[in-house]
């Protein structure tokens, strides 16, 4: 489904990406695990062209991201993210939030935007919101307003960057559970999390990045159990050090 | 209870004091004469009245373009596509230029100079050029003012709106500048006040408002007693809209920090 074929990214002189292979079949949920600055996020957002990569190719489909049949927002309308902060319209209420896009980018109605809209706030327990401002909302309502917000569109391909990073520990739960139902509907999803329980019992694949490429992926059980390479092995421990595994 | 009483106590004393002293001084009937002629003012009132009338017309007529065209300017200036270099260029130079010169100097250069050239088709009024040369002059500080209102809504909203597919300008429209228009509103209350004041200016090219003609009746009369009045004209607008200024910063203020807690 998604074909990450040798993507090399730099932000100036710096080089962020370098030759990062990856492919997602169709419903299938990566992991993408690494230290802070090793090129997570950056590896996602040039997926939905966020950010633009310099070399190698990232198709969907067999589509190019950067092809022009995609059009302005092909692109944007099949594969969707959400994001560590939430990122929530600030002077928009919950239902406008989520109905913007279809509204103002997919042309529907009010009416048909607004129906869809509450169908998805009422499946991830939001549907007494929709009049709320995020300002009034707890981080793991704001984040379950965002995945809702990133759903409106129906997208084939979800990516998830650290989406619980910013949340009180108790407000991890509700937020991964939603991503487990959509594991079980079918999604296909790739997701930068610090969560390695999570990661372990939920992913399909797990993928380490150190220093913008991808040292090892394999199967959670295999790379959280048999790592490979000394530098996963070595990020491993640190974090069972810290706790978090 | 006892510090307000203190505080009322020693304002008055103090006060009583300093107009004490000021009466008594030998000079004070002279003061008095010059600028605080009860029938002097009643006599340069109606005229002055009505020229602060043209303050208030001109001052409004520029404030709303100001707004208007100094929004053109910031959104030109925050549209990052590569092809809209050169009108961010152009941004960029028209507002180093219209700060940089003295709106007094803009006003008499457009006010006089416009009008002398009678270019068909245009008006030829010293007023009417004398608020163009406002409008640009405010338009550039108040353009800057709406990007930094700009610029401090945070990098995530645009991500936000770029990923679900948003334009840049649907993006700007839609996220952005609500938002920063929202940040900018106690930045802009100074400027109204401002402008307010500055509206004066266009007296020096003859417009007949509130400080012409108190210098009409100065000049027949010789007694100042008209400019007081127009003073406190002035007054009577401009502090009831620096308080409300206070208000709104002071309000955007707690916003804020109910946010931020
Ligand atoms: N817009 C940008 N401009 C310049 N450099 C950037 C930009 N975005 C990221 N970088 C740099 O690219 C590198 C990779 O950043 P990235 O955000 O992808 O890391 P990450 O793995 O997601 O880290 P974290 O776990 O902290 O989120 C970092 O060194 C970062 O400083
Ligand atoms: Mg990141």
């Amino acid at each position: 489904m998604i074909d990450i074929d040798t993507v090399t990214k730099y932000f100036g002189e710096k080089l962020v990406l370098d030759r990062v292979s990856l492919r997602i079949a169709p419903h299938e949920v990566v992991c993408l695990i690494g230290a802070s600055g090793s090129g997570k996020s950056t590896l996602l957002r040039c997926v939905n062209r966020l950010v633009a990569h310099d070399y190698g190719t990232i198709r969907l489909d067999g589509v190019a991201v950067d092809d022009p049949r995609f059009g302005k927002t092909g692109l944007q309308k099949r594969v969707a993210i959400v994001f560590q902060s939430y990122n929530l319209f600030a002077h928009m209420n919950v239902l406008d939030n989520i109905t913007l896009a279809p509204r103002r980018v997919h042309g529907q109605s009010r009416a048909e935007a607004e129906d869809r809209g509450r169908d998805v706030l009422a499946r991830f327990g939001m549907a007494g919101f929709a009049a709320s401002y995020p300002e009034q909302l707890s981080g793991g309502q704001q984040q379950r307003v965002a995945i809702a917000r990133a759903l409106m569109t129906r997208p084939d391909v979800l990516l998830l960057d650290e989406i619980t990073a910013a949340l009180d520990p108790e407000l991890v739960g509700e937020v991964l559970a939603i991503i487990r139902g959509l594991k079980d509907d079918g999604m296909t999803m790739m997701i930068v999390t610090h969560e390695m329980g999570f990661a372990r019992d939920c992913a399909d694949r797990v993928a380490f990045l150190d220093g913008g490429v991808i040292l090892e992926q394999d199967t959670p059980d295999r790379l959280f159990g048999t790592p490979q390479e000394p530098r996963t092995k070595a990020f491993l421990q640190r974090i069972i050090a810290s706790g978090r595994l | 209870m006892i510090p307000t009483a203190i505080g009322g106590i020693s304002v008055t004393v103090v006060f009583g004091l300093m107009a004490w002293v000021v009466t008594s001084a030998e000079q004070w009937p002279r003061i008095k004469l010059q600028f605080f002629n009860i029938d002097a003012m009643i006599a340069a009132f109606p005229r002055v009245l009505q020229g602060f009338w043209v303050n208030m017309q001109v001052w409004l007529t520029v404030l709303a373009c100001v707004l208007v065209w100094a929004l053109v300017l910031a959104v030109v200036r925050s549209l990052r596509a590569p092809w809209f270099a050169p009108f961010r260029l152009m941004v960029v130079i028209y507002i180093d230029i219209f700060r940089g010169v003295p709106a007094l100097l803009l006003v008499l250069l457009f006010g006089f100079g416009i009008p002398a050239l009678n270019l068909p088709g245009l008006p030829n009024s010293g007023l009417f050029w004398g608020a163009v040369a406002m409008v640009l002059s405010y338009a550039a500080y108040v353009a800057e003012i709406y990007r930094s209102g700009i610029d401090a809504v945070h990098e995530g909203q645009r991500a936000a709106a770029k990923s679900l597919g948003l334009s840049e300008w649907q993006t700007l429209r839609y996220a952005i500048l609500p938002q920063a228009l929202r940040n900018v509103v106690p930045a802009l209350m100074n400027i109204v006040v401002a402008l307010q004041k500055d509206v004066a200016l266009l007296s020096v090219i003859g417009v007949r408002d509130a400080v012409r003609e108190a210098q009409i009746y100065t000049a027949t009369t010789f007694n100042y007693s008209s400019l007081i009045v127009a003073a406190g004209l002035f007054l009577l607008a401009t502090i009831p809209m620096a308080r409300l200024a206070d208000y709104l910063t002071r309000r955007d203020r707690e916003r804020r920090l109910q946010i931020a807690g």
